[in-house]
């Protein structure tokens, strides 16, 4: 029978919050940068010229349809080679992730604008605005109160998905993990200790989505 | 030429497809000054298309369009029109349509006084002031801080009225307004209505309400396959009736005893 000791974790506590610290920061990076991409292919699918919606679709279906991990290594390993720039394991990690994230947000935020009445928005030409100004007023507004829950569902995906930047030897809590495991000897323990982490500020956080979800569907 | 002159509205040789649905073909018609005209037809004979090319809501494919001192002139060889002077035009015309079409994340107040201070930029408190006037003539200025959502459908297309009259238009374009309403909240919207049209602003009126229709408007024009079939002062036309047409879709509202 296996001795479990969790004491021996406390002498790597510094090196778990430090981990924690890079992958709460880099899921906040790549969902502000997600949501930039994101409302930039949206509008691009919504757009009357042809070429914008199919340069958009383009791109969120490259993003969709291929593996996040595979993304991830491209552009750490490709795309350098290709564009002629150097790649930091960050810098490659927080584009893939954004992107990634991006195609997904994009089809949320398309379906959010999309769901609000077509009378709304004649509403608001009848009234003298220009199209730019009913979105911005009239359609956003409503549209972002149905996109919180699956924005904030793909966000806790995007959390979880900062895991594969250990692969570029990015200092985050799975790779701070596998340090401390190697040091120690008690994996079990550590990887253990790493998934309760991740758990712990999961789980509420989805208890707070689904509240969120039936509150939106009672109004 | 003096009709034209006087005339608010002006609209010669106006058409209109989708796709190769021909639902507008050439349209002829004038509304004077402080005029009331309303709109009659058989469901999908172009009443509401051709109500929304008043305000280029919906962009015909040749005519002319003028309102007031605005003319636009549309077909294969002119360019359609951009958003920034499309817009212009609208603000002009004021518009209600069937379902309200309220901003819901909108007080009352809220919604009357958006366009006034976003289109016509006027500062907030001038914009409230206009939009507290207006929702006491139509008799909702106690209602101005609640959502749209507590409203009764009557008191919902009385705010919707009161939101397109604080962009002080020049017409107002009324789209089947009451069809959306339960029977005993009709009466009021069309009072509304008929106030308006007694304080000499300019209508258009679709509708299926022939006795409002008869009291209120001074011409009917009667639409039937995207082309205007009958067109006279409205006694005449609801009452005696020439064309086969008008007697036909009329007949199916007398049967009703109006
Ligand atoms: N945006 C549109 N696209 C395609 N067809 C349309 C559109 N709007 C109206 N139509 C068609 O045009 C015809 C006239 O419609 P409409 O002007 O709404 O008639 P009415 O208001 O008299 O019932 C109908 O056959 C309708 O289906
Ligand atoms: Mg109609």
């Amino acid at each position: 029978m296996y001795q479990w000791d969790f004491s021996i974790l406390w002498d790597y506590r510094w090196i778990f919050l430090q981990g924690l610290g890079v992958t709460v920061s880099f899921t906040l990076a790549i969902i502000a940068g997600g949501l930039v991409v994101g409302l930039a292919a949206a509008i691009g699918l919504l757009s009357r010229f042809a070429v914008l919606r199919g340069v958009s679709l383009g791109f969120i279906e490259i993003f969709r349809c291929t593996p996040v991990l595979v993304q991830l290594i491209w552009c750490y390993y490709a795309l350098p080679m290709l564009a002629g720039v150097e790649m930091t394991p960050v810098t490659a990690s927080l584009l893939a992730l954004s992107c990634y994230g991006g195609a997904f947000y994009a089809e949320i935020i398309r379906g959010g604008i999309v769901s609000i009445d077509a009378g709304q928005s004649e509403a608001a030409s009848a009234l003298g605005m220009t199209p730019a100004l009913a979105m911005r007023r009239i359609i956003l507004p409503q549209a972002l109160r149905r996109m919180v829950p699956p924005l904030m569902n793909q966000s806790i995906l995007q959390f979880k998905n900062t895991s594969l930047v250990s692969v570029l030897a990015v200092p985050d809590l799975v790779y701070q993990g596998q340090m401390a495991a190697h040091d120690s000897f008690r994996p079990l323990e550590t990887y253990t200790a790493v998934a309760a982490a991740y758990f712990a500020i999961l789980f509420p956080l989805t208890l707070f989505v689904r509240w969120r979800e039936r509150r939106s569907e009672e109004t | 030429m003096t009709t034209s002159q006087t005339a608010m509205i002006d609209i010669t040789g106006l058409r209109k497809s989708f796709g190769p649905l021909e639902v507008l073909k050439d349209i002829n018609l004038q509304v004077k000054a402080g005029g009331v005209v309303a709109l009659l037809g058989p469901s999908g004979s172009g009443k509401s298309t051709l109500l929304r090319c008043m305000n280029l809501l919906v962009v015909p494919d040749a005519g002319r369009i003028r309102v007031g001192d605005t003319t636009f002139q549309f077909g294969a060889s002119t360019e359609r029109p951009g958003t920034k002077p499309l817009a212009a035009f609208r603000s002009r015309t004021g518009m209600v349509f069937q379902n309200f079409n309220l901003f819901p994340h909108m007080t009352v107040l809220e919604n009357v006084i958006e366009a006034p201070i976003h289109v016509r930029r006027l500062d907030r408190k001038t914009a409230i002031d206009l939009g507290m006037s207006q929702l006491e003539k139509v008799g909702l200025a106690d209602r101005a801080s609640q959502r749209p959502q507590t409203l009764s459908g009557g008191q919902k297309q009385r705010v919707a009225i009161a939101r397109a009259l604080a962009m002080e238009p020049s017409v107002m374009l009324f789209d089947e307004a009451t069809s959306a309403l339960d029977p005993e909240l009709v009466g009021e919207v069309l009072q509304t209505m008929q106030q308006l049209a007694a304080d000499g602003m300019t209508m258009v009126i679709v509708t299926h309400e022939i006795a409002f229709a008869r009291d209120v408007a001074d011409r009917v024009v009667f639409m039937r396959d995207g082309y205007v079939v009958e067109e006279g002062p409205a006694g005449e036309v609801i009452n005696t009736p020439r064309m086969e047409a008008t007697k036909t879709f009329l007949s199916h509202f007398h049967k009703g005893a109006i």
